[in-house]
């Protein structure tokens, strides 16, 4: 007669699964850190001059932000609210205006003859006393700028959603409006 | 007819219990895969920045922190109330910041080198000067791709 196997006791396996469980209850952290993507320039050789690239004047977007977290941009004293619209004004030139960027018409593989500022440059410089808030306030604004022209021109050349289309044409649509935000080489502005 | 025993005692049938540990396996696994172990203890306050257009750093295992902020309470005797840089589990000057991340890349695999990404968590409240400091030593570590930590906000 086969000797019976006696049935192995199952009833401490809830508790041991009930302890792990605990200990990872409490470890877990549940928020995915998030943040605001950006890439810095490389490095200047020390034994490399900074000369100033030359910029044609009406191709530079100037933002400004003091030590009293006020902006002025082009000259101007603006409100962070009101800066994504203008660079928006800025980076599209949809007018022509002579005094924005110059708009060149290229034809691009893939989405046929496109017009847009090529080479326009968003400088942000900032204060040694600006809040990091304050800074964090306008690259998101100008972030902002950027992904809602492309959103309306993927609405406009597609009537898709930007985040919908495939890869390689969001790279297409990246290249149209390429984010080109300069942080300058931090300045001692004098002061205190 | 039928007759109706109210006095005959019945006794509560035993819980089958025996699905326990399957759910309990089920919840553990599910804990166990979305967990992520707390990276460090703060010792610096952070009160996160706020921004709308983020990005969400998906691969834990490329990125690196740089915490700054003011000591909390616990270290404020010792090191004052100015705006410290943590890195790991230590207070460290900017100058460190370089050598730190040549030397968190160098223990990476090589495929992921030029990955890397270094999230700077610093409280709402730092000035830019600490800032650009970091960022130019991040910039002389060959350390481009970085993300300025913060949280999405919810009204203006």
């Amino acid at each position: 007669m086969a000797k019976k196997v006696p049935q192995i006791n199952a009833s401490s396996m809830a508790d041991i699964s009930f302890l792990l469980l605990i200990f990872f209850l409490v470890t877990t952290s549940m928020d995915v850190n998030s943040g605001l993507s950006r890439r810095l320039p490389a490095p200047v050789p020390p034994d490399q001059k900074v000369d100033d690239m030359k910029i044609n004047k009406r191709n530079l977007f100037v933002v400004k932000i003091n030590s009293y977290n006020q902006l002025l941009v082009q000259g101007q004293e603006m409100s962070v609210k009101q800066l994504k619209a203008k660079a928006k004004e800025f980076i599209a030139n949809e007018n022509e205006d002579p005094n924005l960027p110059v708009v060149f018409t290229e034809v691009i593989p893939g989405l046929g003859e496109v017009k847009y500022t090529k080479d326009h440059v968003i400088s942000v410089q900032n204060d040694v006393d600006t809040q990091y808030q304050a800074y964090l306030d306008v690259q998101n604004e100008l972030v902002a700028a950027y992904n809602e022209l492309r959103e309306e021109y993927s609405q406009k050349r597609f009537h898709r959603s930007y985040s919908e289309l495939p890869e390689e044409v969001q790279k297409l649509v990246q290249k149209v409006y390429s984010q080109r935000i300069s942080e300058a080489e931090p300045k001692n502005y004098g002061g205190k | 007819m039928a007759k109706i025993r109210r006095n005959e005692k019945r006794e509560m049938p035993a819980l089958n219990t025996s699905s326990l540990p399957d759910i309990i396996f089920m919840l553990l696994f599910f804990f166990m895969t979305v967990t992520s172990m707390k990276e460090v203890s703060l010792k610096v306050n952070i009160h996160n920045a706020q921004a709308t257009e983020l990005t969400k750093l998906e691969q834990k295992s490329l990125v690196r922190y740089i915490y700054v902020g003011t000591p909390t309470d616990d270290y404020r005797k010792q090191y004052g109330a100015e705006t410290r840089v943590q890195l790991d589990d230590a207070f460290a000057e900017v100058g460190e910041i370089e050598n730190y991340i040549v030397n968190e890349r160098s223990a990476m695999a090589e495929s992921d080198q030029g990955r890397m990404i270094v999230s700077i968590k610093a409280d709402k409240d730092t000035r830019m000067g600490v800032i650009s400091d970091i960022k130019q030593a991040l910039r002389r570590a060959y350390a481009l791709r970085i993300s300025y930590s913060a949280t999405q906000r919810t009204s203006y």
